[in-house]
């Protein structure tokens, strides 16, 4: 477009000028930006030791360009040039300083256990309403049977309801003639379970912010399906062989319900009792520590969905169902609950 | 004069979205806040990125099946489904450019609202959030037509209810969704500026007219930028128009031509308002006294 200056004349320019200015430093920056643009490319690794020395003398180094230039220069696409770089820079900089692998090790040894610990009075209030929902509609349908249709859809209870006969019943828990033909469908049925159980936990924690309402509404829903299906089994004399069936994954499954109500509901708390911090302040904070409980919710949902997939359909003796119930139950409460070293790092 | 408010206010309306950001070496970088026009380009560019792969897996995973007559691969189906829908968007804000094709593309990246590193988790809560703004509208609308008990007006209010979380950036001065809102987050602009040529560093005609500080003095900075836009750009109809405007205002004949004389006057304003500059006076606009 237009020829460039002959860098002679301008480095012999008498005072301070702005193209004096450029012709100057112009090599640090493209220097920068090339670094920078391997850096993106193909990280730490694509540069030498001497590159990597180099790299925050350049960043610096565009900075005080950056400075000068807003003091100095009328040059709109200079000044564009230089601040879109610093940005670049200061991201690469300042941005992460671990590897993939040292911060799975951090988040599976100290964050995740840590942040579940952090919403644990959450985490009662939710048990606390689940089980309220439970002993709601158990006691309701204990009471009078015909409440149990109020509780439980048509297609959700699947031929489940107070009409059904003991053996029908007893054959849905695995038991009986009826159970060998399940066999077949359990990893696809494993799979459905797991995504659409993390698709309503994904729900209940991302409700959380309408003050934890929605969040505590839909916990309680669950609780109130759970209980009308254990008043039902327990009223044919099946509650000991339900409990097994419920238990081997519920315990996993409700625990992890449980913590992602308990995220949505930290979040909740914290807009509307943001304390001595700014509103937004609570909630970003509130936000990042039900991140990491929801990434542990989700896998939480993947062993559950697994265990009932494939444990339950697999396994039909209630008292082993119960076993790897209470066994799944204790590694959890061990792995959050146990109190240990805090991350130094 | 009205002509001067209007164009006050739009760049003030311009500079409130330029947000403090200081480094740690004491400069000011000066973030812009992405436009909401932005933020809905990426989203859409992202969702159709999602479905032409989720499509083309699908047909992959049909073939198989056919193949190997199992339903093994219905469950890979469903798994890479839901792995795709949920972890896109976590997985690109996790990698060093924070943005996901579609925010590439507009050229904006996620950033901490408090300065610091963008941390996973931040990225995963503002991500699982979208699930929810994404989806409720559309949940609501379903819910609604399945079910004819409720009227037509539920209907309504719960889309209404669900919309207003969903444009909830609309809402706010720093076009934050709910998501940015609870993961502390901010999204910006993160173009790239290529480094152009200096157009004031050329000795070949820049010095042909000379012009008097009295017609130097009719400008400010915002003209000076516009100036070099155009001159940057270097399309003749809008060369002609701007020369034209500028000879009118400092009345001098149509004497040369339109690229000398637009050059010879950008360099020669240049130099004098950083020369001012220099001096602590900075000119903002035509409308500021010299």
């Amino acid at each position: 477009m237009i020829p460039a200056a002959p860098a002679a004349r301008t480095i012999d320019a008498p005072s301070f000028s702005t193209s004096r200015f450029r012709a100057e430093r112009e090599a640090d920056w493209i220097a920068f930006d090339a670094l920078l643009t391997r850096l993106e490319k193909r990280g730490a690794k694509a540069l030498t030791s001497d590159e990597l020395l180099q790299l925050p003398l350049l960043y610096r180094a565009t900075l005080s360009s950056l400075s000068i230039a807003r003091a100095t220069s009328l040059d709109k696409a200079l000044l564009d040039h230089l601040e879109a770089l610093s940005i670049r820079g200061y991201f690469l900089v300042y941005g992460v300083r671990e590897t993939r692998l040292s911060r799975l090790r951090r988040f599976f040894l100290y964050d995740w256990p840590a942040a579940v610990r952090a919403v644990w009075k959450e985490t009662v209030i939710i048990a606390l309403i689940i089980l309220l929902g439970a002993l709601t509609s158990g006691s309701l349908v204990a009471s009078d049977p015909q409440w149990y249709f109020n509780f439980v859809e048509e297609e959700m209870a699947g031929g489940r309801d107070p009409r059904a006969s003991v053996e029908y019943l007893q054959s849905t828990l695995g038991h009986g003639k009826a159970a060998g033909e399940q066999e077949d469908g359990l990893h696809v049925f494993a799979t459905y379970l797991f995504t659409h159980n993390s698709r309503v936990s994904i729900m209940s924690f991302a409700l959380g912010f309408a003050f934890g309402v929605p969040t505590m509404m839909l916990e309680f829903y669950q609780g109130i399906g759970l209980g009308a299906m254990l008043a039902l089994f327990s009223s044919k004399g099946l509650g000991f062989e339900f409990g097994g069936w419920l238990f081997i994954h519920g315990t996993t499954e409700l625990f992890a319900a449980a913590l992602s109500g308990a995220a949505g509901l930290r979040i909740g708390a914290a807009v509307v009792f943001p304390g001595a911090r700014g509103r937004l302040q609570a909630a970003s904070d509130a936000g990042r520590t039900a991140g990491k409980v929801m990434v542990g919710v989700i896998l939480m949902l993947l062993v559950a969905g697994l265990l009932e997939g494939f444990g339950r359909q697999l396994i039909t003796d209630t008292m082993l169902r119960y076993g790897i119930g209470t066994l799944m139950l204790l590694f959890w409460l061990a792995y959050y609950y146990i109190p240990r070293r805090e991350d130094v790092a | 004069m009205t002509a001067a408010v209007a164009d006050a206010q739009r760049r003030t309306a311009e500079s409130r979205k330029i947000r403090q950001f200081i480094t740690p070496e004491g400069v000011d970088l000066e973030l812009k806040i992405a436009s909401s026009g932005l933020r809905l380009g990426a989203l859409i560019i992202d969702i159709i990125l999602i479905l032409i792969i989720l499509t083309l897996f699908s047909l992959a995973m049909l073939w198989a099946g056919m193949a190997s007559r199992s339903d093994m691969m219905v469950v890979v189906w469903m798994l890479g489904a839901f792995v795709l829908r949920t972890f896109w968007f976590i997985g690109f804000e996790l990698g060093q450019r924070a943005a996901t094709p579609g925010k590439r593309l507009m050229g904006i990246r996620v950033v901490a609202r408090d300065g610091g590193r963008l941390t996973a988790d931040a990225v995963v809560a503002r991500n699982l959030i979208r699930e929810l703004e994404l989806f409720l509208p559309l949940m609501m609308l379903g819910v609604g037509a399945a079910e004819d008990m409720v009227s037509g007006w539920t209907i309504l209010a719960g889309v209404a209810w669900s919309l207003t979380l969903s444009l909830f950036l609309l809402f706010n001065r720093d076009r934050m969704r709910m998501g940015d809102l609870i993961a502390g987050t901010w999204v910006v602009m993160a173009k790239r500026a290529k480094l152009d040529a200096d157009i004031a560093a050329g000795s070949d005609q820049g010095d042909a007219i000379r012009f008097s500080d009295a017609e130097l003095g009719v400008y400010g900075i915002f003209e000076l930028q516009e100036l070099e836009r155009v001159l940057r750009v270097r399309d003749p109809r809008a060369m002609r128009e701007v020369a034209d405007t500028i000879r009118a205002k400092i009345g001098r004949p149509v004497a040369e031509e339109d690229d000398a004389f637009l050059l010879s006057y950008y360099r020669q304003l240049k130099t004098r308002l950083e020369r001012k500059l220099l001096f602590g006076k900075r000119r903002e606009d035509k409308y500021a006294s010299d």
